[in-house]
């Protein structure tokens, strides 16, 4: 295996990571807040469809995000209503968003594209084309051609869509509000111990609701980047349990921003390895293709049971909040 | 003292829930342009308006007992074992396995090694994600929708490259030996008026003495009391000496048998053979269900029947309104975990209060004035 293949790998590897970080760092603002959230999936899935019909629909990619981003909110103030203003059990409502999702994304695009649930092939203007940075050549006989650090530059840091570059940018921007803002320290707070929050006469279901909502966004990019940006358009269930191994990597990450990161960008090495090599032999035994597609959600349980030692989720995490009178 | 009557608690809340889901799922159908009261009643004609829909709706509904007692077992130790899926295709393994393998004589006998053989598959691929919550804290519910992700490729495999029957080019296992056929509904309930076409078969007996044995465990065995503390509470349960490891073994080794059994229905009962993807979802159904039924058999019984109806009646839907796509169904069963389980408390925080009110005014009438 030679340098540009190893690149080439890492290059998927970002590609296929950024779902699960823009996913796993919208868990990562619910449960810090003390909501637990199994429905990035559904969410994610309702994003990558809305985001392609519209963008389809408008021939504007742009329109098609902030569609995906609205579908995801409006899920997202579903689970909010449920398990923040009725008490309502936070992984039953989960369960509930995600077959939502599931069956509503289905039912609207047989109803607007009677394609059999999904979406026509979007045109390169209904998605988000890859940005070459400067200096950066796109084609692989020229990449070939480069030096390592040219191969680097062209390949792994330049060519990626918009979202992906936003993605990384997230991370910081997540740290530095959870941890640097006083906003985040009460969201913190509130998912940790809320009766003292609102001791101090800060409302523990505002800030619920703006850890939920900025959630919805999060999971909106997610979604739109699968189906706008990984893919040109929408298909029945594609979010392929990405939402729930986004959640496996917030356990692996312990709740923490920069973690998340490495956790999804390990979880996006599995899947790409997974993809590259449909075919392994070892000796005179063929791996066979199923076990190679089943192996990122094999890793995903190895890791969960074996790597992450004590993770301790935020202690109000789960638990409706109930105001003593 | 209680806020509200028990009856109240138990027929009328999952009732009022129900009629919810429906209405939301109404809004879904007039917003794609249809006509809900329409397709309300091409759903009720198709599910129960003739021997051929009542034999659907009782052969899903048969599956979503298993599925649905799965996860209502899970439920009562506070478990949340979103894994019927893949326990059911693994149960439908063991039955595929069991019948190819032996020569039986007699289906009676075949029925009863299905049985045993499809609830030890399904538990066994409990086991790894019980065991990674009892010992390793790894939550339950990321685990078994990993598993069954793991036990759909495990499926495709085998299908593909070991039961294959050679030269077919189909991924399914040969037909059952003629002597493991279960007796259909037209064998044993001709009179009804069922054809030789149902696919309704004897394994609604198993699902039904399956309803008995859960309600059994449950309610009058000391498991089953260990079971229910566990759930309530962990710590109390731990303080009077039950082991929590072995409890969500035991709990998650029997739900995932329920869900494995699901498969004799399936595979033994109508295909005859192990074919690709039989469960179809009913794993996930269970949740609906067990929700629904508040995670009591008789409730289970009676929810298998209304989704096996939606299932039945779908099916009869996208026939007649081809605007409607078959996901409907998988539409209104999310709609009814909505409102049957995360928004319970938006009926039952206003019928609480009417309860109440209703006895201050009665209390206050039968108070004689001083």
């Amino acid at each position: 295996m030679d340098f540009l293949t190893v690149l080439q790998i890492l290059d998927s590897t970002i590609r296929l990571a950024t779902p699960l970080l823009l996913a796993c760092l919208a868990g990562l603002w619910s449960e810090r807040a003390g909501i637990f959230d199994i429905g990035l999936e559904g969410k994610m899935l309702a994003a990558a469809f809305f985001s392609a019909a519209v963008a389809y629909t408008s021939g504007n990619v742009w329109i098609g995000l902030l569609a995906g981003i609205a579908a995801s909110m409006a899920l997202s103030g579903v689970h909010g209503v449920a398990s923040i203003t009725f008490r309502g059990n936070q992984l039953i409502s989960g369960v509930a968003i995600n077959f939502l999702a599931a069956g509503l994304t289905v039912v609207v695009a047989q109803t607007w594209f009677q394609q059999g649930g999904r979406t026509p092939q979007l045109p390169p203007e209904a998605r988000f084309s890859n940005i070459e940075l400067p200096g950066a050549v796109t084609r692989i006989r020229d990449i070939a051609q480069q030096g390592p650090f040219g191969q680097f530059y062209s390949e792994l840091i330049s060519g990626h869509s918009i979202i992906v570059y936003m993605a990384l940018v997230i991370v910081p921007l997540t740290w530095w509000v959870l941890y640097r803002t006083r906003f985040g320290l009460r969201l913190r707070a509130v998912g940790e111990n809320p009766a003292a929050v609102d001791t101090a006469g800060i409302s523990v279901v505002g800030l619920r609701f703006a850890a939920v909502a900025i959630c919805g966004v999060l999971c909106g990019l997610a979604g739109a980047y699968l189906a706008t940006a990984l893919n040109a358009g929408f298909v029945k269930d594609m979010s392929a349990g990405r939402g729930f191994i986004a959640l496996a990597a917030l356990i692996f990450a312990k709740w923490r921003p920069w973690y998340a990161l490495s956790a999804c960008l390990l979880f996006g090495f599995f899947d790409a390895v997974g993809n590259r090599f449909q075919n392994i032999q070892l000796g005179e035994f063929v791996v066979p293709v199923q076990f190679m597609q089943a192996l990122p959600y094999i890793l995903v349980v190895i890791v969960l049971a074996g790597l992450v030692g004590r993770a301790i989720p935020p202690r109000a995490g789960g638990e409706p909040y109930v105001k003593e009178r | 003292m209680d806020r509200m009557p028990k009856w109240a608690d138990v027929i009328l809340i999952p009732l009022l829930s129900v009629v919810l889901a429906l209405i939301a799922s109404g809004v879904v159908v007039a917003l794609i342009g249809e006509n809900p009261v329409e397709a309300m009643a091409i759903m009720v004609r198709g599910a129960f308006g003739s021997a051929y829909g009542w034999g659907y709706t009782l052969f899903y509904a048969t599956n979503f007992i298993f599925t649905g007692l799965a996860v209502a077992v899970a439920f009562h130790a506070r478990l949340f074992n979103i894994g019927g899926e893949g326990q059911a295709a693994l149960g439908g393994l063991g039955v595929a396995v069991l019948m190819l393998s032996v020569g039986w004589p007699h289906w009676t006998v075949a029925l009863l090694a299905a049985t045993l053989g499809s609830a030890l598959f399904g538990a066994a691929w409990a086991a790894i994600p019980a065991y990674l919550q009892a010992k390793r804290g790894s939550h339950v519910v990321i685990t078994t929708i990993m598993f069954n992700f793991i036990a759909s490729a495990l499926l495709v495999y085998l299908l593909v490259n070991v039961f294959r029957v050679p030269g077919s080019m189909s991924p399914e296992t040969a037909t059952f030996a003629e002597a493991t056929h279960l007796p259909n509904a037209a064998q044993f309930a001709g009179f009804l008026g069922f054809r030789s076409s149902t696919p309704l078969n004897v394994t609604i007996f198993v699902a039904l003495a399956a309803c008995v044995a859960v309600w059994l465990l449950v309610w009058r065995t000391r498991l089953g009391y260990q079971i229910r503390a566990f759930g309530h509470s962990e710590r109390a349960a731990v303080y009077a000496g039950i082991n929590p490891v072995r409890i969500t073994m035991i709990t998650m080794l029997i739900s995932g048998a329920l869900a494995g059994m699901m498969a004799i229905n399936s595979v033994m009962g109508e295909a005859e053979r192990l074919v690709i993807d039989f469960v179809a979802g009913a794993g996930f159904v269970g949740i609906a269900v067990a929700l629904m039924g508040r995670s009591h058999p008789i409730g289970v019984f009676l929810a298998a029947l209304l989704f096996g109806a939606l299932y039945q009646g779908g099916a009869e839907l996208q026939f007649e309104m081809p605007a409607i796509s078959r996901e409907m169904v998988v539409v209104i069963q999310a709609l009814v975990i909505l409102f049957a389980g995360a928004l319970d408390n938006m009926v039952r925080m206003p019928l609480e209060s009417l309860f109440l009110s209703l006895r201050r005014r009665r209390d206050a009438a039968d108070t004689p004035a001083e």
